[in-house]
């Protein structure tokens, strides 16, 4: 398609003009085609299962029933509630703790100091690594008889503490296992909203006599705020669909009391291990409809501010 | 502005450092704290994994042996010897290697109309992606590839980590061409190349940067993926953080050996990102700063 002003013979040649001016959809549409039969057919075939009774396998018969699996769902108080209650309690929680600590560490390491690479190699390691292993990891070192954290609270002499197997312990457990791999990805952006920002305004409001929080608080934060949005957004969009150190450190239906299980764990539960296909997918819908809103709500409030 | 890979990220003005407050001194000690703390914080973890994995479990059971120990290699030989580790190793590799390829040669130029025409609404698409919940879409996946006789091989891994990795690829890439001046695709055309020849012979040369982020970044994310291949992969099919997971159901905790096989999985990633660390950064943070 290497196409130059010379002259061609015509098939060629308005091939040539064809894909030129076409050029706009024949970028886009492979890559819009691929995702777009990723999504759409699997979502509309899951819409369709959440009013069906499909149970064992998606082949065996099964009846329309409606919006019984709906009802079913939001009456369900043992199971559905407390996921949807965990799920934003570590959401929220680990959000809102990677928010301060990634701000933090984000101005500690804003100027320039010697040693900053070694610093900054440190914090991208958690943010690389399997989280898998990650989850496997803090498994060893939380175990409650041979594990290092027990060891390090009893030089405190503080007593041991059973993290992941106590029914009270094992969620703010997950949600430290979360902060420890995602702050690093908040501090990295924080950072570089930092960094992209002048140097008159803080200038300014220290000449004006500003000490160092007002400066924070009434100069640098305000002008930061489209990149801590963006945080905000990437974070609590990964954290909702947390998977990987939940399965992996409490196993199936997040532990024997259910004690980390989100929402996405819990439909995860019912598709793979128990095969309760009509009643997942209604979860699966109403957890996708939850997603849509929280982000229109971040989003909503971004233009907002952007507007005033 | 400073998205996909820009040099401006360090440049910082000298003048700085002479507007310091008179209690800089204190602050320096402060910082210089903090920063140490910060950093074992986030390394300890990390390097007790990589002790552990060269323990014995006795060793691992005794408290007093936390630092000083014979270090054994039997848990590498364990489990590479065991459960043909090589071929997870490789799958794992292959997946991730072949899924950014595809998802490169359809997301950049994807990434380059978007971004030109300003497809704000398509690149919502795309996009959609990256916030829908994988589970949602596995189980329909599950049965569709079922019937093509597809679960358990390559390709449907291949297709389903495509899923993670063209809306990265789309999001990254659509910053840097966001802030690639639009002038000497222009220049170029004034010179006598179509449209589609200035991309391919001034943009895409001028990309590589932007490129490289995206599939450092897409190889990475492909390797760690836990979920599709949970569900997607057959017994030699399987990648390495499914292999992880399956070790503990039926080693009763062999505590050294799952150490091992974390390390496996982690350090190859670990290099990388050692290697590759302002790309990393610059596509992580891209889109971080515009409105």
């Amino acid at each position: 398609m290497s196409a130059t002003t010379a002259v061609r013979t015509s098939p060629q040649k308005a091939f040539s003009d064809w894909a030129n001016n076409h050029r706009k959809w024949l970028f886009a549409s492979p890559a819009m085609i691929i995702v777009g039969l990723l999504i759409a057919i699997p979502l509309v075939w899951t819409i369709y299962l959440s009013l069906t009774n499909a149970e064992g396998s998606v082949r065996a018969e099964h009846d329309f029933i409606g919006l019984s699996n709906y009802a079913e769902v939001f009456t369900d108080v043992d199971r559905f509630w407390p996921a949807v209650l965990r799920t934003f309690i570590f959401t929220g929680g680990a959000l809102v703790v990677e928010l301060v600590l990634g701000m933090a560490i984000a101005l500690l390491l804003w100027r320039p100091f010697r040693g900053e690479r070694w610093v900054r190699v440190a914090i991208l390691l958690p943010l690389v690594a399997t989280p898998v292993a990650v989850g496997m990891m803090w498994k060893l070192i939380f175990d409650p008889n041979i594990g290092f954290a027990n060891q390090l609270l009893g030089y405190f002499g503080i007593p041991a503490q059973p993290w992941l197997s106590g029914q009270a312990t094992a969620l703010p457990t997950v949600m430290f296992m979360d902060i420890w791999q995602w702050t690093p990805m908040v501090v990295l952006i924080l950072l570089a909203g930092l960094t992209a920002l002048s140097d008159e305004p803080d200038e300014a409001a220290r000449i004006d006599g500003a000490n160092a929080w007002q400066r924070f608080w009434y100069v640098t934060l305000p002008l930061l705020r489209t990149t801590v949005v963006v945080a905000v957004l990437l974070r609590s969009i990964d954290a909702l669909k947390t998977f990987d150190i939940l399965y992996a450190t409490k196993g199936k239906g997040g532990g024997a009391f259910h004690e980390v299980e989100t929402l996405n764990v819990y439909a995860y539960g019912l598709s793979f291990d128990y095969n309760d296909y009509g009643v997942a997918s209604a979860v699966l819908i109403i957890f996708f409809l939850l997603i849509i809103a929280i982000m229109w709500l971040i989003t909503l409030r971004r233009k907002e501010k952007v507007a005033k | 502005m400073t998205t996909a890979p820009s040099p401006t990220l360090r440049a910082r003005p000298a003048t700085r450092r002479r507007r310091r407050p008179i209690r800089s001194r204190a602050y320096t000690w402060f910082r210089a704290i903090a920063l140490i703390v910060i950093v074992l914080a986030f390394i300890l973890p990390l390097a007790w994994m990589l002790l552990s994995s060269f323990k014995t479990n006795v060793d691992i059971y005794d408290a007093s042996k936390t630092l000083v120990f014979t270090p054994t290699f039997d848990n590498f030989a364990n489990v590479l010897g065991r459960n043909n580790y090589f071929q997870f190793i490789f799958n794992s590799a292959w997946i991730a290697f072949a899924s950014t390829a595809l998802s490169l040669l359809v997301g950049v130029p994807a990434a380059y109309a978007m971004s030109r025409f300003s497809m704000g609404r398509s690149a919502g698409v795309v996009l959609l992606a990256r916030i829908i919940p994988g589970v949602s879409l596995l189980v329909p996946w599950y049965f569709i590839f079922a019937n093509l006789r597809l679960v358990g091989g390559y390709s449907v891994l291949i297709l389903s980590h495509m899923f993670v990795a063209l809306p990265l690829i789309v999001y990254i890439m659509m910053s840097f061409f966001d802030s690639l001046p639009e002038e000497l695709e222009e220049s170029a055309q004034v010179d006598g190349l179509t449209p589609i020849g200035a991309f391919l012979r001034i943009t895409l040369p001028l990309s590589v940067p932007g490129i490289a982020t995206s599939a450092i970044l897409s190889i990475i994310f492909s390797w760690n993926n836990f979920m599709f291949a949970l569900v997607l992969s057959g017994a030699n099919t399987k990648t390495l953080p499914v292999a992880i997971f399956n070790f503990v159901s039926y080693a009763s905790i062999d505590w050294g050996g799952l150490m091992a096989a974390a390390v496996v999985v982690t350090v190859p990633i670990m290099v990388i990102a050692l290697f590759t660390q302002k790309y990393i950064v610059s596509g992580l943070t891209a889109g971080a700063t515009k409105g």
